[in-house]
């Protein structure tokens, strides 16, 4: 189970909205090696891992769910209060008309979120190699 | 909804998020690493400091986690906390 603390890992606090911006960081919302699919990928090959792996990944999915509340966030105060005239400008309306300025996870080029994302084989190496590519790591 | 906070409340989250972070670190270290004593206690150390950091937070301005949540009046303030997305904190 888990347990919510009301604040954010590291404070968002923005006050210029830019919803060209958001609509490119919305991939580390909702795109394939966003924190969306970064937790789903640990919290769903945890299962299958050995005893201390699974513990951790445990751990790292949850900060993974951290990690996306404050993307949200960001993507959220740098759409806020948008005027329809500015939503145009930014080139949001496309996002717009199915969402409003609700929060959608999505990539930066509007393929909705997938578990196609991340892989979930049950074999640790493999999980691993698959967790280290999304994560961005690189030799 | 718009919540304005104080300089010393800020601080004071701030301080909680630094502590916070060694206990997140630490904890994902300690799982792979469950016999380093001398991590255990790094782990210890910060971990009794955050308590106390939201049990003080929790006091003057209102509990971030249902486990500091308790009190004596009759409004629940966990409920009349800001949402953490509004910018506040």
């Amino acid at each position: 189970m888990w347990n919510y603390e009301k604040r954010l890992q590291y404070p968002v606090k923005i006050t210029q909205p830019n919803a060209k911006l958001a609509q490119v960081i919305i991939s580390q919302f909702g795109g394939p090696d966003g924190e969306l699919a970064a937790s789903m990928r640990y919290l769903s090959q945890r299962y299958t891992m050995p005893f201390h792996v699974a513990g951790l990944l445990t751990d790292i999915g949850t900060e993974e769910l951290a990690h996306m509340e404050m993307i949200s966030a960001i993507v959220y105060q740098l759409t806020k209060d948008l005027s329809m005239d500015e939503i145009e400008s930014y080139g949001f309306d496309k996002y717009y008309v199915d969402h409003t300025l609700a929060l959608w996870p999505q990539s930066a080029g509007g393929i909705p979120f997938n578990s196609c994302f991340f892989q979930s084989k049950g074999d640790a190496i493999t999980d691993l190699t698959e967790d280290m590519a999304a994560d961005g790591a690189f030799p | 909804m718009n919540f304005k906070m104080s300089t010393e409340q800020e601080n004071m989250l701030h301080d909680i998020g630094v502590v916070d972070f060694v206990t997140v670190e630490m904890t994902q270290y300690l799982d792979t690493h469950p016999m380093d004593r001398e991590a255990i206690e790094y782990f210890n150390h910060y971990m009794r400091m955050k308590n106390q950091m939201m049990r003080d937070y929790a006091n003057k301005y209102g509990p971030l986690s249902l486990s500091v949540a308790d009190n004596s009046c009759k409004e629940w303030k966990w409920a009349l906390q800001p949402m953490p997305w509004e910018g506040g904190c």
